[in-house]
């Protein structure tokens, strides 16, 4: 089995997060395993967005957000002095619920992070690397610079969105609710698509679907009222939680 | 859409039920080999291989459990883990009748046989056939071939019946038979129970390539 052979590469200690006056994560320990895809489920405001968008520092634009305690990727704290949050996002990549595709090209879609990090090596030959790990290549490959990001399908902007995450090569790929604003099919190519990720790349992935959850993941965690509850391989949690908050959740008593 | 490492789970289960299943034909032919020969040495290892039979149907359903509470399996997915759930359970009481004759043999010791074995080997022949053709039909979605392979039940009822009548005359002519005729009897109900066991497998068969449940247990003819 995959997760007993799992490395945390990125892990919160104690990490709490106040919007204002209210906290919306309270002390959070938890440890995302290295090449494994860990899911974070829980009811809505249970802070599950707030906790993966606290990994890359998204949460910094929001006026009036504090922080305590630490996360820590690959050794070292990201809320830590000196640590330069554009620095953060580069290994850790983000994609987002809503599709969100530039007006350009699909090759400078993709080319877009390599070009602002001043990348120097064969562009077109990672931009083809990315659209394949992002499964869409076959289907864009002959519109590269005639169709833009917006001229896809749904579907084919969430993988384009991804393929743009994936080109700077990050270490950890968080996802915030990717498949919520796509059909059934597209939801199944994701799904796929994250499974396979998984064997090069570290996902988080964010899901109010709990068979999705249950479907793509290998860890899963559960949040609940800002804190998390309980946290163990997916088979477990879903066969034999030891929280009866987590049971009740998972088996649609909750509340 | 395929989902690869749900398809790729649901062949390794598949075959893992029919290793099972060879795992108990064995553990069959073993027990009756050791009866006709009174190998005391082979029962005992069919009796320990039990436990490793036992272990292996635990391991089936807690991997079919997993499946269930993370895939989300519809249709035939669903009908398929049911029913490997389903024939997980009988290949495990198979092997615990296989290993109840393996024990009737240690428990003989070296006693000699009141009489040669002949319908009793013929029945687990029959009963090892029984149960390769079902696994096959799995494999084959064969309902049809599963249908066929239930039939046959109806021979080892009757060898049954056979083996039992013979021995009412035995123990009627010599009292002193009794303690083994007892036990050879055992031996013919626990091959008779195991083929009933495998008209169950053939069940699941039907189940998961027409998607009925359909009673194959009813004498024929």
């Amino acid at each position: 089995m995959r997760e007993h052979e799992a490395l945390p590469v990125l892990s919160t200690r104690a990490f709490s997060l106040w919007y204002g006056v209210h906290q919306a994560l309270i002390e959070v320990n938890l440890d995302i395993a290295e090449r494994q895809v860990t899911a974070i489920i829980g009811p809505s405001g249970c802070g599950k967005s707030t906790l993966i968008r606290a990994f890359n520092r998204l949460n910094d634009l929001i006026p009036g957000v504090r922080t305590s305690g630490e996360i820590v990727f690959r050794g070292e704290r990201i809320y830590g002095r000196g640590v330069d949050p554009v620095n953060v996002r580069r290994y850790i990549g983000m994609v987002f619920q809503k599709p969100n595709p530039f007006p350009k090209s699909v090759f400078e879609n993709v080319a877009f992070g390599l070009r602002i990090n001043g990348f120097r090596g064969n562009l077109a030959e990672r931009v083809k690397l990315a659209l394949d790990k992002a499964a869409l290549w076959d289907e864009v490959k002959d519109d590269l610079h005639r169709k833009t990001g917006y001229d896809l399908s749904g579907g084919q902007q969430q993988r384009l969105c991804i393929a743009r995450a994936l080109a700077v090569n990050p270490e950890v790929l968080l996802m915030d609710e990717p498949c919520s604003a796509l059909d059934p099919t597209a939801t199944a190519k994701i799904e796929d698509l994250i499974r396979e990720l998984a064997s090069s790349v570290t996902v988080a992935i964010v899901t109010h679907n709990m068979q999705q959850a249950a479907r793509v993941s290998d860890f899963t965690a559960f949040m609940l009222l800002g804190e998390l509850v309980e946290f163990g391989p997916t088979r477990e949690i879903f066969t034999r939680p030891t929280d009866s908050r987590t049971e009740a959740y998972i088996t649609g008593r909750f509340g | 859409m395929v989902r690869e490492s749900f398809e790729r789970e649901l062949r390794a289960l598949e075959g893992e039920v029919v290793a099972l299943g060879r795992a108990v034909g064995e553990a069959v032919r073993g027990a009756v080999y050791a009866l006709r020969t009174r190998d005391a040495d082979r029962a005992e290892r069919v009796d320990r291989a039990d436990d490793d039979i036992n272990r292996r149907r635990f391991d089936l359903e807690e991997r079919c459990l997993t499946v269930l509470a993370t895939q989300q399996p519809m249709a035939s997915d669903l009908r398929l883990l049911t029913a490997i759930l389903h024939i997980a359970t009988d290949l495990e009481r198979m092997g615990d009748h296989a290993a109840g004759v393996a024990r009737l043999v240690i428990r003989m010791g070296d006693e000699p046989l009141i009489k040669p074995l002949v319908d009793i080997p013929r029945m687990a022949d029959l009963v090892v056939a029984m149960l390769e053709e079902a696994l096959d039909a799995f494999v084959r979605r064969d309902a049809a071939a599963a249908r066929r392979a239930a039939a046959r039940d109806d021979e080892v009822d009757a060898l049954h019946d056979q083996v039992h009548r013979e021995l009412f005359l035995l123990m009627i002519q010599n009292a002193s038979t009794i303690t083994q005729a007892t036990y050879l009897m055992w031996a013919s109900h626990g091959l008779e129970r195991i083929a009933d066991l495998v008209t169950n497998v053939c069940e699941r068969v039907v189940f998961v390539a027409q998607g009925v449940l359909e009673d194959l247990n009813q004498p024929h003819g």
